[in-house]
């Protein structure tokens, strides 16, 4: 539970902290909430030769609108994310799913790029950003760049940022009317990561849906999209939800560990996707 | 509440908030970690990676080369430190085995978490980083932690030894065999009392101070038990016993795990003896985890016999308890004590009671809230619930055919024990009503026949224990080293304050509040007027500490008695400054007053400048008002009560949610209100956590896998039911105040409740067990299993 010694470089600026993280290479890595990285440098699992605190950058911070999409800046902590006016009024998944993560210890420290950044697809955040076909803004030393959240993450608590980029905002087109949402977070205790959570988002029209994503937390290595369950409900009625959950696991490649073995968590994503589905369609 | 500026007529029974809490809830505490002393250095430990090995070879020259590393040793560097091994207090068979024991290990490592070597550094991160340089070769020597493949003797833990058997214990009262001859019904079962890792908040800590050049050492610790870690570091280290002074300063939860004497206490004692230099040492929760006594694990296999009207008849319990790979203080009497709960409040014709204790290459075992009486109690409930089940019967309605009347006490159980006191049907019917049984029962039902994806459940436990841990004789008949009483000094001070010296150590009891209203009743004074000093050698140099529930009805009740020695005292200076006679003064609400004459009286906090003063003191009576008190009690006390779980169980999913939870424990005597139901919120939360949520893994090769608060799964508020508390009040009689103790009580019943209410919830499937945690998983599979294998 003691770290390895590191050196510690507070960033003012986004410029600063790319700067810095070039001028270190993969030695560095972004310090926000540090409520994943700590705990991990705390048990050796990573030790760091030099941490770039990016949590005074202003830029970083806040919650806008820019056209059709919502922009959150990355530092922006969870608590600030779930009282935002802005994401209850365009995205009130997010604060649904924003309210569940850690305790409100952890969600007045811990960042909403943070918990992307991080890459851990038993994070809630993941699974959200991806049903909600949000962009990711990085910048690095040749400037700005969006990756889709589809191809954002790569593999476990590995992402597409490189290790000189900084994570600067997301951007997420709003739900428009018309648009559900429920997630389903399946855990041990209040505080604990999920076993399996699935986040619905459903867009109806004329009482039949007109489409329908699903994200899955903690089936893989990666946050995963139900696309089977996805592609059965297009079109489809409210009935064909039951149908359609079934094969919510289909392409995962859950994990197993002591609360879960991949049978069970199969078991979970299809049960907790009909949940998800029948709360978003406001069953 | 009570307005605190006025003093009370009655400050026994009221709900006083905590005079601790001010200051532990601001921060303005002494933790052992706090301290910082002049020149004081950092150790740490190298602990094994493995679960047994030899230790071929082991340098810690790299370390030593270190910057700002002051010294590092490997454990035979040390042996010459050690003038015994650590203790092992308590030989529960004459032929026990009790292996040696010492701080660091030299030859072998038996545990993942078995200290190898120890660096000392000018900063706890130095130190920690150190430990990396350290070079350690393991021979890998055979694993066994499965305690049935243990007792097979083919890998051993202790190969001096010869057998990984620790001890056989065995009782048996009665007929027992024409108890299961005559029985219409015997149900057998397996119970596992999984392994809980204790979580203190604080974690251990331990400083040593030497002082000057006089071999004085004082050593704070962040422990349950000082005066027992004086005795026995200065045995282990061979300081002598008194140029030590052991403190445990503000101690945040201990739960029995601090009920202990470590290896890191003696280890930093000897460093600084050879040293000569102030120490720290601060556990991780890692290290907590790995290197702190575990508690429970046993396999209980029990037994039981009864008439087809339900009338039980006799009880068979077979145990193999897992002792981990090395004694530790109270290590193989733990499930012992539990052997007098298997019978709880039941009258059985006979019983039988058998326990093995094992080796394995894990933590140590040993006392964890309860200690054996929540194993027993989690048992005996259960299987009360499967019966009921078997007979077709209420769960209520069984035990009331089987439980002592009221108008049976005192009785003598199977067991060997006397309960003075009780009255089960009283806490029952409370509870009842409380959680009203009936209406739902009958939404039970109607949920079952609806086929309803969320199934209810409802659970019984009717729990008693012993608490106090006392009485010396029946200790020493057991083969404790120690005794049971405990001492109690109070003074009147020259300006009318009183100290209490208490013998107990509080570790979040909330002693100092408790132990001020008995102190402030007995004596008639203010209670801001007391103050209860503790957990100091130097200070309260005779105790024997907290555990077992024993402060209040042990400690309390020696603090009770001294006031009487001080108020007979008191009586004869005021008899002799009033010029009245002793028999002609009463003593009310702290005054002395001679009969018939109440303006000619004199305050008891007035004689304390009088015996200070000592210009007027009867003959024979020496200046000062103190008195000494050792209690040694006659017997144990017996709370009990009745605690009753609704869950909803998802069939779908597994998951548990606990709906309501009534508790109505019979306690005794109420002292102080608010602590009773802190007392009861915090064991019933950890009772649920071992019902629902903790669990120590391992994998196969010995490792523990719960390393973290992140793996192991302590119960917060959010996951926990608003409890809903009441109380009977049937007063113990064998001590004046007519407590009872209520420590661990909601420890002990609080598990069988919520099991038994899971198991409720799905016997129509067929369920009549599952394993400890019922955790979402395992409660699935449990109901896929006994569908027939389906999985969904």
């Amino acid at each position: 539970m003691i770290p390895a010694a590191f050196d510690y470089v507070r960033a003012s600026s986004i410029d600063e902290a790319v700067a810095t993280l070039a001028e270190h290479g993969d030695e560095a890595k972004v310090l926000a909430g540090g409520h994943s990285l700590l705990p991990l440098m705390k048990l050796r699992l990573a030790f760091p030769a030099v941490l770039v605190d990016v949590g005074r950058v202003t830029d970083l911070k806040g919650v806008r609108e820019d056209g059709d999409s919502l922009v959150i800046g990355a530092a922006t902590t969870h608590h600030d994310v779930v009282h935002d006016d802005l994401v209850r009024n365009h995205c009130g998944i997010l604060a649904e799913v924003t309210e569940l993560i850690g305790d409100p210890q952890v969600r007045h420290r811990g960042t909403f790029g943070g918990a992307i950044a991080h890459g851990d697809a038993a994070g809630d955040l993941p699974a959200a950003v991806l049903a909600l076909d949000a962009e990711l803004v990085v910048q690095g030393p040749d400037g700005r760049r969006t990756v889709p959240a589809a191809d954002f993450f790569v593999d476990y608590l590995e992402t597409a940022l490189a290790p000189e980029e900084v994570l600067v905002e997301a951007r997420i087109p709003k739900l428009g009317p018309g648009w559900g949402w429920r997630y389903e977070k399946f855990n041990r205790v209040a505080q604990a990561w999920a076993i399996v959570g699935s986040c619905a988002l459903v867009r109806r029209d004329n009482g039949s849906i007109a489409e329908a994503r699903v994200g899955l937390t903690h089936m893989g290595s990666v946050p995963f999209r139900a696309a089977a369950t996805e592609r059965a409900l297009a079109g489809a009625d409210a009935g064909a939800v039951a149908d359609a959950a079934q094969q919510a696991d289909e392409g995962t490649d859950p994990p197993s560990d002591h609360n879960a073995d991949p049978e069970y968590r199969r078991h979970l994503a299809r049960v907790l996707t009909r949940r998800a589905l029948e709360g978003a369609l406001g069953a | 509440m009570a307005d605190l500026a006025e003093p009370l007529a009655k400050p026994i029974g009221a709900a006083l908030p905590r005079k601790e809490d001010a200051r532990l809830v601001t921060g303005r505490t002494r933790w052992t970690d706090n301290l910082q002393l002049p020149g004081m250095l950092h150790v740490a430990l190298l602990r094994s990676p493995v679960a047994h090995a030899r230790i071929a070879a082991i340098d810690v020259s790299r370390a030593r080369e270190r910057p700002g590393v002051v010294a590092a040793f490997t454990g035979a560097d040390l042996a010459a430190e050690w003038a015994s091994g650590l203790p092992s207090a308590w030989t529960v068979t004459e032929d026990m085995v009790a292996p040696d024991h010492f701080p660091v290990a030299t030859d072998e490592v038996r545990y993942v978490g078995d200290a190898v070597a120890v660096v000392v550094a000018r900063d706890r991160y130095t130190a920690a980083d150190a430990l990396e340089a350290i070079e350690v070769s393991y021979e890998a020597l055979p694993v066994v932690m499965d305690m049935e493949e243990a007792l097979r003797d083919e890998a051993l833990v202790h190969a001096d030894a010869g057998t990984n058997r620790c001890y056989l214990y065995s009782y048996t009262n009665g007929d027992i065999d024409r108890a299961f001859d005559d029985a219409d019904v015997v149900l057998k079962r397996r119970y596992i009392q999984q392994r809980l890792l204790p979580t203190a908040i604080e974690t251990r800590a331990v400083v040593v101070e030497p002082l000057g050049t006089a071999n004085q050492y004082t050593l704070h610790s962040s422990t349950q038990v000082p005066h027992f870690v004086r005795v026995f570091c200065s045995l282990v280290t061979g300081v002598p016993e008194q140029q030590l002074r052991v403190v445990a300063p503000d101690v945040g939860g201990g739960f029995g795990s601090k009920l202990d004497v470590y290896a890191e206490e003696a280890l930093l004692l000897a460093l600084a003896r050879r040293l000569g230099r102030p120490l720290k040492w601060t556990e991780s929760r890692t290290e907590n985890y790995q290197a702190t006594i575990h508690g429970r694990d046993l396999i209980q296999d029990i037994e039981i016999a009864a008439t087809g009207a339900g009338e039980v008849l006799g009880l068979r319990v077979d145990l193999k308890a897992d002792m981990g790979a090395y004694l530790q203080l109270l290590t193989p009497s733990i499930p012992l004590l539990g052997r007098y709960m298997y019978p709880g409040i039941y009258k059985f014709r006979a019983h039988a009671f058998a326990c093995t204790g094992v080796f394995t290459n894990k933590t140590p075992t040993d006392a964890y809230r309860g200690a054996g009486r929540p194993e027993a109690t989690y048992a005996i409930e259960r299987i009360m619930d499967d019966l009921a089940a078997e007979l077709g019967m209420d769960p209520i309605a069984l035990r009331r055919r089987n439980w002592i009347a009221h108008e049976e006490f005192p009785y003598e159980t199977i067991a060997g024990l006397t309960y003075d006191s009780g009255n089960y049907e009283a806490a029952t019917e409370r509870a009842l009503e409380l959680l009203g049984y009936d209406a739902l029962r009958r939404e039970q039902a109607e949920r079952r026949e609806r086929g309803d994806r969320v199934q209810l459940g409802i659970g019984v436990s009717t729990y008693t224990e012993m608490c106090g841990l006392a009485p010396t004789r029946w200790l020493a008949e057991t083969g404790y080293i120690a005794g049971g009483w405990e001492a109690a000094t109070v003074r009147v001070t020259p300006l009318g304050k009183v100290e209490v010296l208490a013998g107990t150590a509080s570790h979040g009891q909330g002693h100092a509040t408790a132990f001020s209203q008995i102190a402030a009743e007995r004596l008639g004074v203010p209670f801001e007027d007391v103050e209860v000093l503790y957990g100091d050698t130097a200070i309260v140099p005779w105790g024997l500490d907290t555990y077992g529930s024993r402060s209040l009805t042990v400690g309390g009740i020696a603090i009770h008695r001294a006031c009487d020695r001080v108020v007979d005292k008191a009586r004869r200076i005021a008899a002799h400054l009033l010029e009245a006679s002793e028999d002609d003064l009463e003593f009310v609400d702290g005054t002395f007053r001679v009969r018939g004459s109440p303006e000619t009286a004199v305050t008891i906090q007035a004689l304390g400048l009088a015996a200070f003063g000592a210009h007027s003191l009867p003959e024979g009576v020496e200046p000062n008002l103190t008195a000494d008190y050792v209690l040694d009690p006659e017997d144990f006390s017996f709370p009990h009560g009745t605690h009753l779980c609704a869950v909803d169980v998802d069939t779908e999913t597994g998951a548990v949610t606990i709906r309501a939870y009534v508790c109505v424990d019979d306690i005794g005597r109420v002292v102080n209100p608010l602590i009773v139901e802190g007392q009861v919120h915090g064991g019933v939360a950890q009772g649920i956590g071992q019902a629902l949520f903790e669990e120590a893994i391992y994998d196969a090769a010995g490792n523990l896998v719960t390393t973290t608060c992140i793996d192991y799964y302590v119960p917060g508020a959010p996951d926990l039911p608003s409890f809903t508390t009441d109380r009977t009040e049937t007063p113990a009689t064998g001590n004046p105040l007519g407590v009872k103790g209520v420590g661990e009580a909601g420890t002990i019943a609080s598990t069988p409740a919520v099991v038994n209410a899971v198991v409720d919830a799905l016997r129509h499937f067929g369920v009549d067990d599952i394993v400890m945690p019922a955790s979402p998983q395992r409660v699935w599979r449990t109901i896929q299993q006994a569908q027939g294998g389906a999985s969904g």
